[in-house]
C-alpha cells in the first residue's frame, strides 16, 4: 500500500491532536481505539472526507473533550459522519444501547 | 486509559454456559462497535480495510524497523557494509518491501563521528523505517538549532558529547532521507539481535540519542 502522503497528513497532527506514541510507534489501549483510527482512516482514502475535514473534526472535539485522546478521536468521527449524513446520531445511540444491553455480536 | 478496561480480568461471573458476552462494553467501546457495525451494514468499508490500516501502522511502519536494521548491522559486518551502500537493497534482504522503497541513505556514527539528521525546510522523515515523526522534529526550533547549535540541541536531548567527537548535521530532503546507524553500546557482547533491536530507540536512529544498556541488565 502507497501510504506514505497518508503518513504525512497523519503525522501532521500535532500539538493537542497528537496521535499517543510510544517510541515512535502508535499505542492502541484496548482494540476500539484502534477501530476507531482504522475508521477515520480508510474513510478517507475512500473519499467519503477530506483529512482537513476530520483534523477539524478532531481538534473541536479534543477542545470541549476529557483528557482521553481516543474518545475524542470517536466524537470527532461520529459527528463528522452525522455531518456528511453517513450515519444518524439516533441509529448510533440505538446501535451503542444494544451492544451496551448484550443484544448483539461484536464487530471486533 | 478507560476505567472500564482497567479491570478487564475482574471476576468472570457471567454464565460460562452462554460463551461470547462475558462482560458488557462500556459507553464509548459500544459507540465504537455501533459505528463500525452500521458502516459494515451500509457497504461504505469492510472489516479486512480496518484490519489493513491498524495492522500497517502497528506493525509495518514503526521504529521497530529501524531497530531490526540496526541491530543486524551490529551483528553482522556484511550486513552492514551492504547497508551503508545501499540502504534499499538491505531493507529488502530483511524483507522490508515497503520500507525499500525510500530512498534512504544510513549514516554511521563511529569512534568520534556523531551524524544527526533534520529537515530544515519542512519535515521530511524516514517514514518508512522510523514510522511517524515526533513533534519535535517538526517544530522550527528543532529545524533551525539543529543546524546552529547542534552540539547544544544534543545536550537538551541528554547525548553530551565530547569536544573531540565531529558532529555532522544531514538536512533531508523529499528526495532522499537519512537514518542514522547508532555505535553498538559497550556491554552487549554475546547479546541476541533481538536483545539488540530492543535498545535501538527512536531517538537514536535521529541521531538525537544514543542507545544506553539498562542498568539492570544482564552484560
Amino acid at each position: 500500500m502507497t501510504d506514505r502522503m497518508k503518513d504525512r497528513e497523519i503525522a501532521d497532527l500535532d500539538g493537542a491532536a497528537a496521535l499517543p506514541r510510544r517510541n515512535g510507534e502508535l499505542v492502541f489501549q484496548a482494540p476500539w481505539e484502534g477501530r476507531a483510527f482504522g475508521m477515520a482512516v480508510v474513510l478517507n482514502e475512500k473519499g467519503e472526507y477530506p483529512w482537513d475535514d476530520f483534523r477539524a473534526s478532531l481538534i473541536g472535539a479534543i477542545r470541549t473533550g476529557g483528557p482521553e485522546y481516543y474518545e475524542n478521536w470517536l466524537n470527532a468521527l461520529q459527528s463528522l459522519l452525522e455531518r456528511t449524513g453517513l450515519v444518524t446520531a439516533d441509529e448510533v445511540a440505538l446501535r451503542a444501547s444494544e451492544y451496551q444491553a448484550l443484544q448483539r455480536d461484536p464487530v471486533f | 486509559m478507560n476505567d472500564a478496561h482497567d479491570d478487564h480480568d475482574h471476576n468472570h461471573n457471567h454464565d460460562h454456559g452462554d460463551g461470547h458476552h462475558p462482560e458488557a462494553p462500556n459507553a464509548v467501546e459500544a459507540r465504537a462497535l455501533a459505528l463500525e457495525s452500521l458502516l459494515l451494514e451500509k457497504g461504505v468499508l469492510t472489516s479486512e480495510e480496518i484490519d489493513r490500516v491498524v495492522s500497517y501502522y502497528e506493525h509495518d511502519t514503526g521504529p521497530m524497523i529501524g531497530a531490526q536494521v540496526v541491530a543486524r548491522a551490529w551483528t553482522d559486518p556484511d550486513y552492514r557494509r551492504r547497508l551503508l551502500e545501499d540502504a534499499p537493497g538491505a531493507l529488502k534482504e530483511l524483507g522490508f518491501e515497503n520500507a525499500a522503497r525510500t530512498e534512504l541513505v544510513v549514516l554511521e556514527n563511529r569512534p568520534g563521528v556523531h551524524n544527526m539528521v533534520v529537515c530544515t525546510l519542512c519535515s521530511c522523515y524516514p517514514w518508512a523505517v522510523l514510522g511517524l515523526p515526533p513533534t519535535w522534529y517538526k517544530s522550527a526550533p528543532y529545524r533551525s538549532r539543529a543546524v546552529s547549535e547542534p552540539r547544544k540541541v544534543l545536550s537538551e536531548f541528554g547525548c553530551e558529547l565530547p569536544e573531540d567527537v565531529k558532529v555532522n548535521v544531514w538536512d533531508s530532503s523529499s528526495d532522499l532521507r537519512y537514518m542514522v546507524l547508532p555505535e553498538r553500546p559497550a556491554g552487549t557482547d554475546g547479546w541476541s539481535e533481538q536483545q539488540l533491536t530492543a535498545l535501538v530507540t527512536r531517538d537514536s536512529m535521529i541521531g538525537v540519542a544514543r542507545p544506553q544498556v539498562p542498568t539492570s541488565s544482564p552484560a
